[in-house]
């Protein structure tokens, strides 16, 4: 039989008490970083335990000029820009896609890339696809460009701004910033690039990997692997989510990407310029890259917000409502980071689920 | 009618207009107060203790599983009296239409709007039609307003919650939302859910039948139960606490709201209630509620407390504890 919640939490504070010091554990995936939230599972762990979240939610590590650049498109009479929702309210350096809607550009919410290849083919408008997600989003995208380039669907692009996760992951830890001592690592992300993705990071920084599903159990089961592992002094890659992921992903998943991407430095909100850690549509594409087909793409330099603290919390390097604007100036109904925006940012998740305002409480 | 679809004539005033009226809205609602077809309907009330409620329902589509816009345009002004604990008595109907509607669409539509009517013994005392130009509206537009009589003396309302008052649900939440967005151009999905659009009226009646010390009574709707929660913490200026574990959920909903990264507590619903009583009275308004079809899955799932003032929390079903935010009116679909 599967261990309880309470059965874990019970395992889970044995073990911090036999590691006695500090520990400081991180994930890096939105989902996960929303499913603690709202469990309110932080309140349950042992005090000396604490959960980071770490550069996970796609919107947030976007940056700034790439929220310019949409705008800008969906400002072209000939373009309808399309998006997952999460995108509409990041801030750009001036304005917002919502702002910008509402000021005439054409901009769509719609749930899957699918969606948006399809209203290309059906109509006449340039569509431009907001291609922002980690590996999990990456492979529908690939599809449909790779299904525009076969059946020739010449009004439907791409603005390319994919990541991978496992480069922020070493980035983080070559930082030295947040010592870790270990990753719960992303289910959803996982089941494409499989287990053994981590592995070099395991062996690479002696650091345990276990990756996770996203009810509360599988948490509390990843959490329970990680300090085992390191009372054992284990540093390897494991799968705390069977029924998800594998050693070795999704192969044709991983095919797909190959074909139609290729890695590329670029840059993460918080992080920085990453060496091979975002996916370019490769040159046999170029017609459905958005940043090609419109080039060049002018946009002012890039303004990032005063006093926004998102690059540090997305490092794990400051707590949601250490940043001065948390919960002032910053709000979900006015974001001024992209971390309070999106449905998984950290700083939305803690000011959703886990902050009372100081001044309301009884 | 001879037309099988909307005309801008038939918004025009002339003939088209009366032959609207004649062979569509009367057939559908045929009291003799509307008969008239004066300006102004002239009514007479019993009481002086009355209830005025107005809401537009622009629901996209119009026709969704379990329900459509008409019946949805009923039962909402119904249920707004009814959560001033009001008896509907009279409704008007005014409807926008866009030009090239289908007339069968709206004979349909406007039949579950009399039905309900008719089932409750409301009358449709006056109405009033718009066409509008091809695109330029969404098929139909219906907007309702609504007359009650609410019980002498009682005094029942969002700030008179208390702390210590139980806090209880009619049913499963979500349902009609999530029914709406799986036939939504561009999202749909498969499901056996139905909306759940009912009038809680005879709901309602029974409560005060039985005497039950309601504080306040709530229609989640837009916004879903974190709204109508947060509204009543607010209010009251009380805190209100409610256990995950407790409440109804189905479970499609809840798997679709993991799919499409929605809160169930955020969705909406148009026949369900959330009632906030003297906690002595919880477990007799609890029976009561079950009694009736429309609150077979009813459940105490909260209490209201002295504070945080104006903060809902949620204990979770892992243990913990969790804020249910107001929700802040993401993009989401036309729901009602």
């Amino acid at each position: 039989m599967n261990p309880s919640t309470a059965e874990l939490l019970q395992r889970i504070r044995g073990l911090a008490d036999a590691i006695g010091r500090p520990i400081r554990l991180m994930e890096v995936c939105g989902t996960h970083t929303m499913a603690i939230s709202r469990s309110g599972l932080r309140a349950l762990l042992p005090p000396n335990l604490r959960l980071l979240s770490g550069p996970g939610c796609p919107v947030c590590v976007t940056p700034v000029d790439y929220v310019d650049k949409a705008i800008a498109l969906a400002r072209r009479p000939d373009v309808v820009v399309m998006t997952f929702g999460d995108m509409l309210r990041v801030p750009g350096s001036e304005s917002s896609l919502e702002q910008a809607r509402a000021e005439g550009a054409r901009v769509r919410v719609v749930y899957s890339p699918l969606d948006a290849f399809r209203a290309a083919r059906s109509g006449s408008d340039q569509v431009v696809f907001l291609g922002v997600g980690f590996e999990t989003t990456a492979p529908t995208v690939a599809w449909t460009v790779r299904e525009a380039r076969r059946l020739g669907v010449s009004n439907y692009s791409v603005l390319c701004a994919h990541k991978l996760i496992p480069p922020a992951m070493r980035a983080l830890l070559d930082s030295g910033e947040c010592r870790l001592d270990g990753f719960l690592c992303p289910g959803h992300v996982s089941v494409m690039i499989g287990t053994k993705a981590y592995e070099p990071i395991a062996h690479d920084y002696r650091l345990p990997c276990v990756v996770a599903g996203f009810e509360v159990l599988d948490i509390l089961r990843g959490v329970a692997r990680l300090l085992e592992m390191r009372c054992a002094g284990l540093a390897a890659a494991e799968n705390a989510y069977e029924r998800g992921a594998t050693s070795e992903g999704n192969p044709a998943g991983l095919a797909l990407l190959d074909e139609v991407f290729t890695a590329e430095t670029t840059v993460w909100r918080g992080l920085g310029a990453l060496l091979a850690s975002g996916l370019a549509l490769r040159p046999a594409f170029d017609a459905h890259d958005a940043e090609k087909r419109f080039a060049p793409l002018n946009v002012p330099p890039p303004r990032e917000p005063k006093g926004c603290r998102c690059g540090d919390v997305l490092r794990g390097a400051c707590l949601p409502d250490e940043c001065p604007l948390f919960g002032r100036t910053c709000a979900p109904e006015n974001p001024v980071g992209a971390c309070m925006v999106s449905s998984e940012g950290s700083c939305a998740a803690h000011f959703r689920y886990e902050w009372v305002p100081r001044e309301t409480t009884a | 009618m001879k037309d099988d679809r909307i005309l801008l004539a038939h918004g025009g005033g002339g003939r088209k207009t009366q032959s609207l009226i004649q062979e569509v809205m009367l057939r559908h609602f045929r009291d003799p107060v509307l008969a008239r077809l004066d300006d102004a309907a002239r009514l007479e009330m019993e009481s002086r203790a009355l209830a005025f409620t107005t809401d537009s329902y622009v629901v996209d589509p119009p026709f969704f599983p379990g329900g459509d816009i008409g019946k949805l345009a009923a039962c909402g002004t119904i249920n707004d009296l009814a959560m001033q604990a009001a008896t509907p008595k009279f409704m008007s109907v005014g409807l926008i239409l866009e030009e090239g509607f289908l007339v069968s669409d709206l004979n349909r539509a406007l039949g579950s709007l009399a039905a309900v009517t008719r089932a409750l013994g409301v009358v449709v005392a006056t109405g009033d039609t718009k066409v509008v130009e091809r695109g330029r509206g969404g098929g139909i537009f219906v907007n309702t307003s609504g007359i009650g009589i609410r019980p002498e003396g009682l005094d029942i309302g969002a700030s008179r919650a208390r702390p210590g008052d139980a806090v209880l649900v009619s049913g499963t939440i979500g349902d009609h939302g999530i029914a709406v967005m799986s036939v939504r151009e561009g999202l749909a999905f498969e499901t056996p859910l139905q909306s759940d659009v009912a009038p809680l009226w005879p709901l309602v009646a029974q409560l005060l039948e039985h005497r039950i010390a309601i504080h306040c009574l709530r229609d989640p709707t837009r916004g879903g139960l974190a709204a109508a929660l947060c509204d009543v913490a607010a209010a009251s200026d009380v805190g209100v606490r409610i256990r995950e574990a407790d409440l109804p959920v189905r479970r499609e909903v809840r798997a679709a709201c993991g799919l499409l990264g929605l809160d169930p507590l955020h969705v909406a619903n148009e026949g369900k209630l959330v009632l906030i009583c003297a906690a002595p009275d919880a477990p007799r308004a609890l029976a009561v509620l079950r009694e009736h079809s429309l609150g077979r899955d009813a459940a105490i799932m909260g209490q209201v407390e002295k504070g945080p003032k104006g903060v809902v929390r949620m204990e979770t079903v892992a243990g913990g504890e969790r804020v249910v935010e107001m929700p802040l009116g993401d993009e989401l679909p036309r729901i009602c």
